[in-house]
């Protein structure tokens, strides 16, 4: 069974940018959107591994920092005409409070 | 608030004439404000819109009348828009703001937009009216040309201008035997000069065209249909078919008789308004600042200023456009812009090779392109065409311009730049490998029209830039006359319309403060922007309001202080003042790589040291050691002031001539810091020998026994670029004057990611000179605000980040999973 996790205060991440969540095996990007909306993505890009965290937010997708990419950031496909996907996660505010649901 | 706004009715807006330029007007008013009006549409055409300039290709039978729609009557239904095919409108009733449709039948505006067109000019000769004589304007025209083919032999078609070739062209692809007749003696002389004229006559008899030059007809011959044409010389021409393409006329009546200021045009101001403020014009029924239009390029940019105003943003210009033209006959290549002639003021540029049947000619004035007349080889048509909207200044390369911007010495792409003759699995870009099939493909097969398309759907040209040229030279060879279609101007990115210029002139004229005000004030299509335009907001913010910063809106490399490398480490590179250290500076350096396990470290090519594969997580202690050495950061990451660059100069070497090295320090200190358009990079030699490279940077300075002389717009990356000369001057506190205005005016009038080199390129280095050299007034002002912007910037980002600024940035949140 999964549950869910609280992460952070929903204030440490800055509108429009990201915090990066690291377990023992895998990095998460968490990006906050401009209506408090959270994203939940695994910090690889589906490229060549970028650090999606790192890039620039934008709707609901993000600009990989290495080369441009578009990935979205509800489907963790690639956008355009690029092709490749990565994972995303489950995610929610409460109080003020992020919270994550991992697998 | 918008709430409110919303809910008030909504207004009726009409268009008269549902052709390319009113329909782009209304696309352009659904990209801007889709809730504003009821929008109803009046055609008197049969159908949908469609590509009216690709009727040429549909009489040639190269495209069929499904593929030149543009929108049907679907997407009418889906926008919302009431389309009344094939009424025309007979009257407007100004007072009581209605139209009035030929049933009679009338409908009521708050806005009106007349856009109908124009008619084919026809000849008021005897005979005018009878069967087989028409003009080329409309489908029903094009549906005459081919049933007429399917029955009747010969065609003859009066005017030698771009259209008639295009019809005679089309007709003889039908199996018609056909004649041009032209009552000069040279043809298309409104776009070609006498030699490229008689080029462009003798390939078009070769394909079979017959003409007749220097003939003036006087009569229509025939009973009910036509049989001939009598001229003024007496001699007669049998024929089944008649087409007139002399000219077109303005639909102006029924904005005339509803009292609306006509002269040629319908009279419009700059906003595309008539005289009327409720009725906007738009299109080759307009005239605007005396001139009306006969391409689809001008009427296009109308289209754009007119939706601005007519959803009340209110801030657009139309201030007429400078055409080109090309005929879209297909194997045959001509490229025609501005004055071709000349007068005696301007000097003309020729290149005529008969055997190969080419012919290039450019006229300039005070070495700028004023008109160009190209046959037979025109890949560099748009080319001189930019340059010349541009005004671009050509004497440094005036006398290789003739052979194209492929000898240009774009470093690693030489002759093969003539993207014509180069092989289908070329790479083009070089950074995505992207070759020139694949371009090409795209091109066709998902119909892209722009650049930027280009660079959405192929990557090609969106990395590093270089090959933009060659990606624009396959775009007008793979569109043709097409091409014509694309905005003459580029936008910032697909999240607006406006260019760099027009968004930068927009936050100093309404004061807009920050990226939210520029969205919402410029109406954004998306509502964050992207990565593109939110950078170069970012910086156009922040050249205007020195303090500004929007940290998401800038490249991780700025965020972080450091180089994102290919595994998302960074790198770190402290500033080293003129390329010079001391024992303990280095001691210090090596202490933290020692202490952070740094696993490579290298001297850069900007004289300083770069220590990689450095962790995020561990920049801010980093950077707290190194600060605490004296060291600030580098900004070897930004779009900034990089480095100043210094040879050993007189303090040592034999051949000095004046302190490079003390001034390299003077200069970097005045300079470090700075946000720029894009990186920029300085340096100082101690004498002519030049071994700090000063004349391929920004700014160089080359120290004579004399003085200083002043270098800029140099480049040493992807595209060599060697500097002007400035100036030369006495004292190192005028180095240092210059060097300060410089960098402001360029950072006040660049484009977001161009470097001095293609900046300069595209002002020319007078304006440079205007600026900074000759009103020593305005390089005061310059400098002081360029000292003012550096006081900001000058706080160094990673004292404030080991301070513990945005340290969320740099700290990971680190969580346990149980299993
Ligand atoms: C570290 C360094 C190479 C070295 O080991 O020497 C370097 C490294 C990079 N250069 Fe450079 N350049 C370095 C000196 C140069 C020079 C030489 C010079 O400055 O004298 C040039 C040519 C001179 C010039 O700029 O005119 C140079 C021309 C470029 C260009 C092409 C710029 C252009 O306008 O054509 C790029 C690409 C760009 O900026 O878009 C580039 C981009 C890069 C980037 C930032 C690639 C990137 O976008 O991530 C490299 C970062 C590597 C990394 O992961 O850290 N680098 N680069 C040099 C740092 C100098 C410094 O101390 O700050
Ligand atoms: C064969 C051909 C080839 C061309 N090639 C090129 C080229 O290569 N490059 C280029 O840039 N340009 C070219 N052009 C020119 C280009 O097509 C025109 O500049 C453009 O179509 C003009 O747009 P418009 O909206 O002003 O007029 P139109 O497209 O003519 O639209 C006006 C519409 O209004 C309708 N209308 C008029 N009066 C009324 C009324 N009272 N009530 C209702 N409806 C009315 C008309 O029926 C028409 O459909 C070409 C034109 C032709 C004919
Ligand atoms: S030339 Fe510059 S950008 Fe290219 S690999 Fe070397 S350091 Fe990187
Ligand atoms: S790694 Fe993300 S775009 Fe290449």
């Amino acid at each position: 069974m999964s549950n869910w996790l609280e992460i952070t205060n929903l204030e440490s991440i800055p509108v429009l940018g990201s915090r990066v969540v690291e377990t023992d095996s895998i990095k998460i990007a968490i990006f906050r959107g401009k209506d408090d909306s959270i994203f939940a993505i695994k910090d690889e890009c589906p490229h060549k591994q970028g650090p999606l965290s790192q890039g620039i937010m934008h709707g609901d997708s993000v600009t990989c920092p290495l080369h441009n990419w578009k990935i979205s950031l509800v489907s963790g496909e690639a956008l355009g005409v690029d092709e490749g996907c990565t994972n995303v996660y489950e995610s929610k505010v409460e109080d003020g409070k992020v919270f994550l649901k991992l697998s | 608030m918008t709430q409110d706004s919303k809910s008030n009715a909504k207004q009726n807006l009409i268009l008269v004439g549902n052709g390319m330029a009113g329909m782009r007007t209304i696309e352009e008013i659904l990209k801007l404000e889709p809730e504003k009006f009821n929008i109803t549409v009046f055609g008197d055409e049969p159908y949908g819109n469609y590509n009216r300039i690709m009727l040429s290709p549909v009489l040639a039978n190269e495209k069929t009348i499904d593929e030149i729609m543009l929108n049907d009557d679907d997407w009418y239904k889906e926008n919302n828009i009431q389309f009344e095919k094939g009424k025309k409108i007979t009257e407007i009733h100004r007072t009581r703001k209605e139209v009035i449709a030929e049933d009679g039948t009338a409908h009521p505006y708050d806005k009106l937009l007349i856009a109908t067109g124009s008619t084919s000019f026809m000849l008021p000769l005897p005979g005018v009216d009878k069967y087989g004589v028409i003009g080329f304007r409309d489908i029903k025209d094009v549906d005459t040309m081919i049933e007429a083919a399917e029955h009747y032999k010969k065609a003859v078609v009066i005017g030698g201008g771009l259209l008639g070739l295009e019809a005679a062209n089309g007709l003889m692809k039908q199996g018609m035997e056909v004649t041009v007749v032209h009552i000069m003696d040279t043809l298309m002389e409104r776009q070609l000069d006498a030699p490229a004229a008689k080029m462009l006559q003798k390939s078009l008899e070769e394909k079979g065209m017959n003409f007749l030059m220097d003939h003036q007809t006087e009569e229509i011959l025939g009973d009910e249909r036509v049989t001939g044409i009598k001229f003024t010389d007496g001699t007669t021409l049998d024929t089944d078919l008649l087409v007139m393409a002399v000219g077109i006329k303005p639909n102006i009546d029924l904005a005339a008789s509803a009292g609306i200021h006509c002269e040629r045009g319908i009279v419009v101001s700059d906003t595309m308004q008539t005289f009327d403020p409720n009725i906007y014009s738009v299109g080759e029924c307009v005239q605007h600042r005396g001139v009306t239009y006969g391409l689809v390029a001008p009427l296009f940019e109308q289209a754009k200023v007119a939706a601005n105003h007519l959803v009340e943003l209110g801030y657009a210009r139309y201030e007429g456009t400078i055409t080109s033209t090309m005929l879209k006959v297909t194997g045959i290549d001509l490229f025609s812009a501005g004055d071709f002639h000349g007068d005696d003021d301007t000097e003309e540029l020729l290149f005529h090779d008969v055997a190969s049947g080419i012919y290039k000619k450019l006229i300039i004035r005070d070495n700028i392109i004023v008109g160009t007349c190209l046959y037979g080889d025109t890949i560099d048509g748009t080319w001189y065409f930019q340059m010349m909207k541009d005004e671009t200044n050509i004497s440094d390369f005036r006398s290789t311009i003739l052979f194209g911007q492929a000898h240009l010495g774009d470093a690693g792409h030489g002759d093969e730049t003539r993207v014509a003759a180069m092989a289908d699995d070329a790479e083009i870009c070089g950074c995505n490998g992207v070759t020139k099939c694949e371009i090409v493909d795209a091109i066709t097969e998902k119909k892209l029209f722009t650049l930027d398309e280009v660079r959405a759907h192929t990557k090609a040209s969106a990395s590093c830039g270089s090959c933009t040229g060659l990606v624009e030279s396959l775009l007008a060879h793979t569109l043709g006359g097409d091409y014509s279609q694309a905005p003459s101007k580029q936008s910032m990115c697909g999240c607006t319309e406006l260019t760099h210029d027009e968004v930068r002139d927009a936050i100093r004229k309404h004061g807009l403060k920050n990226h939210e005000e520029v969205r919402r004030t410029l109406a954004w299509k998306t509502d964050d922007g992207c990565a593109v335009c939110r950078q170069a907001t970012n910086y156009y913010l922040l050249c205007e309001y020195p303090e500004y910063n929007d940290p998401e809106s800038r490249f991780i490399n700025e965020r972080a202080h450091g180089n994102i490398q290919k595994d998302g480490s960074y790198s770190v590179v402290p500033r080293m003042f003129g390329g010079m250290c001391t024992p303990q500076d280095l001691r210090a350096i090596a202490d933290v790589a020692d202490k952070f396990k740094v696993p490579e470290m290298k001297v850069t090519g900007g004289q300083r040291i770069d220590m990689f594969g450095i962790q995020k997580e561990d920049l801010p202690e980093m950077w707290k050691d190194l600060s605490e050495a004296g060291f600030v950061s580098g900004h070897a990451y930004g779009k900034a002031m990089r480095t100043c660059k210094t040879c050993v100069g007189d303090t040592w070497c034999r051949m000095g001539t004046q302190d490079s090295t003390g001034l390299g320090i003077k200069l970097e200190e005045l300079t470090w810091g700075s946000w720029m358009p894009h990186k920029y990079k300085l340096a100082v030699s101690g004498c002519p020998r030049n071994c700090a490279e000063a004349t391929i940077k920004d700014f160089g300075v080359v120290c004579v026994d004399s003085g200083y002389e002043l270098h800029v717009g140099g480049n040493g990356g992807i595209k060599v670029r060697v500097t002007d000369f400035l100036t030369k001057v006495d004292t190192e506190e005028e180095v240092l004057e210059f060097a300060g205005a410089f960098a402001q005016f360029y950072r006040e009038d660049a484009h977001y990611l161009e470097r001095t080199a293609p900046w300069i390129e595209r002002v020319g280095l007078d304006k440079i000179k205007a600026a900074v050299l000759d009103d020593e007034e305005n390089r005061k002002k310059l400098y002081e605000r360029f000292l003012i912007s550096q006081k900001p910037a000058q706080i160094d980002p990673w004292k404030k980040h080991a301070e513990g600024v945005d340290a969320h940035q740099f700290k990971n949140i680190k969580i346990t999973v149980e299993a």
